[in-house]
């Protein structure tokens, strides 16, 4: 056989490398500021764009997309052409891919602190950059595949496996989730409304966490954990079945994050099982990277890289475990909407993202640059201060997340709510928001400490664009019966486990299919009363999703004493069939405000807005006082209404040419009701907006009440 | 809730997709031998130089990590 010479493209790596670091210190910072912002609001220094609700979003996607997604490209590149024995498929798409990629991260760290934002969790990015996404990452498929039909290595190692399911749905999810109508250059509606756009969303956004931070980075575990600890993985065969059996069940799992919603009771029971089920391959994966390391853990003692490892991989295995628990929907009831969540998130986050992506690059950047690592003892360090940054984050969230589940319900001997008060559970977990900070904030310092590490490593080296190799060219035609002989006796050992596979697959398809063609015309009970919004109450939402209200804000009650009690009636799925987005939320730093309407008059909302503290003593909601003094945009309320009614709202024909008085009719009541409290303000003023909005919420279903006479 | 269709078509597509994937992964044998590959990845060399003073070449097992 003709032995080939070739060579890796280790430049494209090496950027992606320094990406990954530059943008993990910047979204890890990001992520210190909002700690601290939620329970010091001054933190944002009054300045709109650096305000919670708007930063939130852009340390999550910074996090996610632009750290560990590069982390992922730095790994993939760099295994993916020693796996497959060859360069990438084209130099050019690369290129672009790295240089498409980093682009998209800056318009979104400047876009979301603007306010440019769709409110959908980790899909928050408007649609002219969901364009750019979408296209990055076809170049991203294109290059993969091209790398993987030119290899020189017949097998295909299962990390690639894992590439092909990671490129493959993440494509799926992001188009599914991105369809949305534009109305302007930087604002678009969902197609979905109310319950389905819940059911899309999560459906995405567990997914993102499945085949954003999980497939890719079991791929990563299979290359890097194997060649750090010089020794092949435990098991292949293992790797191999949970693979498969990962991928199929993770892509159902979405509705657990929708548990005692609106959302009909079958989804919910479906996602549950499916994330219980879900526990089995994840520990799959746990089980055999740690086991990899079975006769090499004396070197755990030594080796940094291989610490971090060892922690990454502990880290999946919690939560992974935790997950499935966290999908049981009596754990879920205390659960959701607290803190608990957060902590949970975030031993996947800092733990098996972080530290998976830090031992990578402790091990790469030194190959890359034919050289030793500048300082074990500064890596051994950098392993200490993240594993207690993760330990100081994530259990005073633990506690504050069991404080607020438990507190939230508690009642008194005689029936009552036992702190009807919101704000006071609030303050109470204010030191446990601290502690997490200083935990963040440890966890970012060690990246520094890698950045100087790495750095005076990189300068004791040279890089090299392109690594010569050699392999021998791949025979063009596959022989079964010359390469294996030993085919039979292989179809005889294990056709068993590949038909329990197959039938397993098939009968997910055939029962997800089967349950909802029978059940699916009862779900959305239809509301007579409830109605589309004005149009001063569809401008006030948006301003409700540009300052990003839904991050600490629910508008989803469920369905227990505790919550009827203190939020009021809970939450119908037809209320929702008008809500492009839904703003149903995952987190309530503050109280729920589905049936906030008509609860406070007007001027208590304008000077809550003004200064929180004022009317809620103690709040950690940061002020909003540019609200009060913006003029409303306008120049769209005609647009949305047409939009709003091709997407199913009963506006009537030629509603667009009265909107406008409409909108000025109800504006100047508003206005005029406040001058009623010695409060002057424009009624173009965007505050009028968000007041209408929020006297409108969860109060379509009490006009029924009064007029059935209840 | 018709939104659950376009889900459940898309699921279903990718997961036909990676089952149709899966049958040919093993007809085409990708998983005939289930221990050598896991070997391999271990001892190919990095495509280093050959004889190149980092070169962990499959006699000189790089097993220190760049480390010291």
């Amino acid at each position: 056989m003709e032995v080939e010479q070739f060579s890796y493209d280790n430049k494209i790596v090496r950027y992606f490398t320094y990406a990954t670091a530059l943008w993990g210190a910047v979204g890890m910072l990001v992520g210190v500021i909002v700690a601290l912002q939620i329970f010091i609001p001054e933190a944002n220094f009054g300045i709109s764009w650096l305000t919670y609700g708007r930063l939130r979003p852009l340390h999550t996607n910074a996090v996610i997309f632009a750290f560990v997604g590069n982390g992922i490209f730095a790994g993939v590149y760099y295994s993916l052409q020693r796996l497959c024995k060859a360069r990438m498929w084209s130099d050019l798409l690369s290129k672009l891919h790295f240089w498409g990629w980093q682009l998209i991260i800056v318009s979104a760290a400047i876009t979301l602190p603007l306010g440019y934002t769709t409110s959908k969790e980790y899909a928050e990015l408007e649609w002219p950059i969901d364009i750019l996404i979408a296209l990055v990452w076809v170049i991203f498929t294109v290059n993969m595949f091209g790398t993987i039909f030119k290899r020189r290595e017949r097998h295909m190692y299962v990390a690639i496996w894992f590439y092909i399911a990671t490129v493959v749905t993440v494509a799926m999810l992001h188009i599914v989730n991105s369809i949305e109508f534009p109305l302007s250059l930087m604002k678009s509606y969902p197609v979905y409304a109310g319950v389905q756009d819940a059911l899309v969303q999560w459906w995405y956004g567990h997914n993102a966490v499945a085949f954003f931070l999980t497939t890719p980075y079991l791929g990563l575990m299979y290359y890097f954990v194997p060649k750090a600890a010089n020794r092949p993985i435990f098991s292949y065969r293992l790797s191999i079945i949970h693979f498969w059996a990962l991928i199929f069940i993770y892509i159902w799992a979405g509705p657990h994050h929708l548990l005692y919603t609106s959302l009909p009771d079958w989804a919910q029971s479906l996602g549950t099982v499916f994330s219980i089920m879900l526990i089995a391959p994840s520990w799959g994966g746990m089980i055999n990277g740690l086991l990899t390391l079975r006769g090499a853990w004396d070197r755990v003692r030594t080796d940094p890289i291989l610490k971090f490892f060892v922690v990454a991989i502990t880290a999946y295995g919690m939560a992974t475990f935790e997950g499935p628990m966290l999908s049981i929907k009596s754990v879920n009831a205390i659960s959701h909407y607290t803190s608990w969540t957060i902590a949970h998130v975030h031993v996947g986050a800092l733990g098996w993202n972080g530290l998976l992506t830090f031992g990578m690059l402790y091990w790469m950047v030194p190959r890359l640059f034919k050289t030793k690592l500048y300082s074990v003892k500064l890596a051994n360090l950098h392993f200490w201060i993240s594993t207690l940054g993760i330990a100081f984050y994530a259990i005073p969230m633990y506690f504050a997340g069991w404080m607020e589940g438990l507190l939230w319900k508690q009642f008194t001997p005689e029936g009552f709510l036992q702190y009807p008060n919101f704000l006071e559970i609030v303050t109470q977990i204010i030191p446990m928001y601290a502690i997490r900070a200083f935990g963040g904030a440890l966890y970012l310092s060690g990246v520094f400490v890698m950045a100087y590490n790495l750095i005076k490593t990189m300068k004791s080296g040279v890089a090299e664009d392109n690594e010569a190799a050699e392999a021998p060219a791949l025979p063009k035609k596959y022989h079964e019966k010359e390469v294996h002989p030993y085919r039979h006796r292989w179809l005889e050992a294990k056709p068993a486990q590949f038909i329990v596979l197959t039938f397993i697959a098939v009968a997910i398809g055939g029962l997800i299919e089967f349950i909802p063609t029978f059940m699916v015309k009862s779900n959305v009970p239809t509301i007579a009363s409830v109605r589309p919004y004005t149009p001063l109450e569809l401008e006030g939402r948006d301003i409700y999703i540009r300052e990003g209200c839904n991050n600490c804000h629910s508008q989803m009650i469920r369905p227990f004493r505790s919550e009827t009690e203190r939020y009021g009636e809970y939450s119908k799925v037809g209320e929702f069939v008008y809500d492009h987005p839904f703003l149903w939320g995952s987190k309530r730093t503050g109280p729920d405000l589905h049936r906030i309407g008509g609860k406070y008059p007007d001027a208590w909302h304008y000077q809550h807005m003004e200064d929180p503290r004022s009317m809620s003593p103690g709040s950690v909601m940061p002020p909003y006082p540019w609200l009060l003094t913006s003029k409303l945009d306008t120049s769209h309320t005609r647009d949305k209404i047409s939009l709003m009614r091709s997407l199913g709202a009963p506006y009537s024909d030629g509603y667009e040419e009265q909107a406008m008085a409409d909108l000025q009719e109800q504006a100047e009541g508003i206005s005029k009701g406040l001058e009623e409290a010695k409060i002057i303000t424009d009624w173009d003023s965007e505050i009028v907006a968000l007041i209408a909005y929020l006297q409108r919420l969860g109060t379509d279903i009490k006009v029924e009440g009064a007029q059935a006479g209840l | 809730m018709s939104a659950i269709f376009l889900l459940i078509g898309a699921s279903l597509l990718v997961a036909v997709g990676f089952l149709a994937l899966f049958v040919w992964a093993v007809r085409s044998g990708q998983y005939e031998d289930t221990v050598t590959p896991s070997m391999r990845m271990v001892v190919d060399d990095d495509g280093a130089v050959p004889g190149g003073q980092h070169g962990a070449s499959v006699q000189r097992k790089d097993s220190s990590n760049n480390l010291e």
